[in-house]
């Protein structure tokens, strides 16, 4: 990463391939993913997409698109990219079409695809090699549907399935599954976790993987007011705040070798994160659920206290 | 319509043909080398598994230049195909039964796309109870997919359908996906002499498929975007309904044009012993052989039997049917399948194809036989004619099935050895 050409925020390309006033809900966290990752990669991709918020980015026949689009189905979209890379790379070498032509193949789903019903297909396609990228907007659940519980979904979130009720007071009861190191387990070439709040970081991490042949797998922090429960102007702030408190730890690991590519300095207490959205609202009324507050923030604070040991990392956590 | 020089090198081409002994799964890895395939996404289920085995071995041998990837899952697998197929690979995939129900949805969305791939089903009865041997089931489901759909009777039929799926699919009036079924064993795993069109035939027959709008750096390209409103949704429905629809007359075409390179005629629907015919069966797939042997045995006692073997089952040949059953006495429908609660899914095709034709045959019988791969004997043919010609005093609306007393028997008998049997 020391020779990238992201420095500042002013290194951001001025060259735009997703128009404004696209059908996409306002203040959502995928969006200026989404944006950066066209500006990285020039506009020169097809985006293969599985069923969720963005299939509604192409209602036909317009599109805010200045790059290419393939939607597959809800369980295959890197199945989807490998017909296209394969077919790519089997017409280049038979000579049947320039390699001018080629382009860079990304998937790009939600967490309901990548988590959950497109597992398989994403383990095969990392099993295969495959040469692409996949970029997963997670808003930790079926957000497009409503807002049911994925397996993206964390402890305690309210969700239009895990209701808190009297009998169920915390919200939902299981946690999130760790795709990081599901992808990791696969032994791909390159894998990072990045937030819309912290655009440099994203954009120096598809440079580095854009070094790599193989699969290049992204999951982008994705706050989404309709089912968060904030206002559309709190987005960037909450990825802000998933940071600085350590709920989301942005790092990549190159073939196989973590490193946390953000350290805060002090983590903050979960408290103020938990506190900006209304899935969270349960834990703080009618009253206070301490012992669920108590128990997401030793999680986070376990899950640092590990990764100071383990990279060395200069950071205050503070005893619960 | 074609000038002396290529009817020359036609002849020399049809000399060139070599005739091999092959099992339908080879014929159908033939078909695919030399329609020279650039693509073929895989995923092993019996009774299938030999087509991509055998393709696999030739590709790692060099004597094929084509990429195999083997996926996942036959959903991915078909997703594959689907996508590679738009980005202008010309892919050739197969499976059978439970992979063809796995692989579902995306049966829908490759016909929507209009990628004009190749899938070739070695039909196996679908589980429960989980079985290896043939029957329609699992094809027939397809039906209403937007796929092409072509049967063969034999293992030469597997590689010729192939090849013509390709020219029709690929035609830019049709530009839709084919499924070109096999039963599995009787033609998978069994070897019949197949006649193998030279390279340069195949080429002549099969020009280079040019994709719509392919993904390709210098243009970029939505596809399967989604729409919002049933309007917009029916024009696209009704769009590839039309397309269907003229795929008969392509077929024709093209089937006309293979019949001058490699002197073999396929027909949408075939006829059979139909001169004088007064008593006429219809069927489809392997066990169609059998029925043409009951067919020549019902003629040489004097019964004026024919058949009626259809080919192309989407899409749907209602008017050459209709015009094959025209002033018969009575026609049955043999379904090597059963829509259950409803009867034979066939049948009730055949009757939708007759009810607005004058001269329709005054009976139509459905016969439900060979579910599971179970055999139809000869017996059990001329009973069906039989049936035909003596249908007094049995209901016309039910379907006769066909399963003898010594298959009960066996079912008795292997109840009994397993301690369950009642006597």
């Amino acid at each position: 990463m020391s020779e990238t050409r992201f420095k500042t925020l002013r290194d951001v390309p001025l060259e735009e391939y997703l128009a404004p006033g696209n059908p996409l809900c306002a203040g959502c966290g995928a969006t200026p993913v989404l944006r950066m990752f066209l500006k990285a990669l020039e506009g020169r991709a097809v985006f293969v997409n599985a069923a969720g918020c963005f299939t509604l980015l192409h209602v036909y026949p317009y599109t805010p698109f200045k790059s290419s689009w393939m939607y597959t189905a809800f369980a295959s979209a890197p199945a989807g990219a490998q017909g296209i890379r394969d077919a790519l790379d089997i017409l280049i070498e038979k000579g049947k079409i320039q390699p001018e032509e080629d382009i860079k193949v990304v998937c790009f789903t939600g967490d309901g695809a990548a988590y959950d019903i497109g597992l398989q297909s994403t383990s095969g396609a990392i099993e295969r090699g495959l040469d692409f990228y996949y970029l997963v907007y997670d808003n930790e659940a079926y957000s497009n549907t409503g807002f049911q519980k994925s397996g993206a979904t964390p402890y305690a979130a309210s969700t239009a399935t895990t209701l808190p009720t009297k009998l169920q007071r915390e919200g939902h009861t299981g946690s999130k599954k760790d795709l990081f190191e599901i992808w990791r387990s696969h032994k791909p070439p390159y894998v990072a976790t990045i937030a819309p709040s912290h655009i440099v970081d994203m954009l120096r991490k598809i440079e580095s993987a854009s070094k790599y042949r193989g699969p290049k797998l992204f999951i982008s922090f994705t706050p989404c007011p309709t089912g968060w429960y904030h206002d559309t102007s709190e987005s960037i702030r909450i990825s802000k705040l998933a940071v600085e408190c350590g709920v989301w730890p942005l790092k990549e690991a190159i073939y196989g070798e973590v490193k946390h590519t953000y350290t805060p300095r002090v983590l903050k207490p979960v408290e103020e994160y938990l506190k900006t959205q209304g899935r969270y609202k349960h834990l703080f009324h009618p009253q206070r659920q301490e012992h669920v507050i108590k128990a997401i923030q030793e999680n986070i604070y376990q899950y640092w206290r590990r990764v100071a040991e383990t990279e060395k990392l200069d950071i205050i956590i503070p005893s619960v | 319509m074609r000038d002396v020089k290529t009817v020359t090198s036609n002849v020399s081409a049809v000399e060139m043909m070599r005739v091999e002994m092959l099992t339908g799964n080879v014929a159908a890895a033939w078909a695919a080398r030399l329609a020279d395939v650039d693509y073929i996404p895989a995923y092993p289920i019996t009774p299938q598994t030999e087509i991509i085995e055998t393709l696999a071995k030739w590709i790692g041998e060099g004597v094929m230049k084509a990429k195999l990837v083997q996926l996942e899952s036959e959903h991915s697998m078909l997703t594959a195909a689907g996508t590679a197929s738009l980005t202008g690979a010309r892919v050739f995939t197969a499976t059978s039964s439970q992979g063809l129900f796995y692989g579902f949805e995306m049966l829908y969305n490759i016909s929507g796309w209009r990628a004009p791939l190749v899938l070739v089903n070695v039909s196996r009865g679908v589980a429960a109870p989980v079985t290896l041997e043939p029957d329609h089931n699992d094809v027939l489901a397809a039906r209403d997919s937007g796929f092409l759909q072509f049967h063969a009777e034999t293992c030469q039929d597997v590689l010729d359908l192939v090849l013509l799926a390709y020219r029709v699919s690929e035609d830019r009036r049709v530009r839709l996906p084919s499924i070109v079924n096999m039963d599995g064993f009787y033609l998978s795993f069994t070897r019949e002499p197949v006649h193998l069109p030279s390279q340069e035939t195949v080429e002549e027959f099969l020009p280079p498929y040019i994709p719509t709008l392919p993904f390709r750096a210098s243009r970029p390209v939505v596809k399967g975007a989604s729409v919002l409103g049933g309007h917009i949704y029916t024009y696209f429905k009704h769009n590839i309904h039309e397309s269907m629809r003229r795929a008969i007359e392509v077929f024709e075409e093209a089937s006309k044009h293979y019949a001058e390179l490699t002197g073999r005629v396929h027909e949408p629907v075939e006829g059979f012993k139909l001169e004088d015919a007064e008593y006429v069966l219809v069927m489809s797939n392997s066990f169609t052989t059998m029925g043409k042997r009951a067919v020549l045995r019902l003629r040489e006692r004097g019964v004026p039997a024919g058949l009626v073997k259809i080919v192309m089952y989407r899409p749907f040949p209602s008017a050459q049917l209709a015009e094959l059953l025209k002033n018969r006495k009575a026609v049955a429908v043999l379904d090597q399948n059963i829509s259950l609660g409803m009867g034979g899914i066939m049948y009730q095709e055949v009757a939708g194809a007759l009810y607005h034709q004058r001269n329709r045959p005054e009976k139509l019988m459905s016969v439900i036989g060979g579910l599971g791969g179970k055999y139809i004997s000869l017996e059990e043919f001329e009973y069906v004619f039989n049936v035909l010609q003596h249908p007094e005093g049995r209901d016309p609306s039910t379907p006769l099935f066909l399963f003898r007393k010594d298959e009960l028997e066996g079912v008795r008998k292997a109840l009994g050895l397993a301690g369950l049997g009642g006597g």
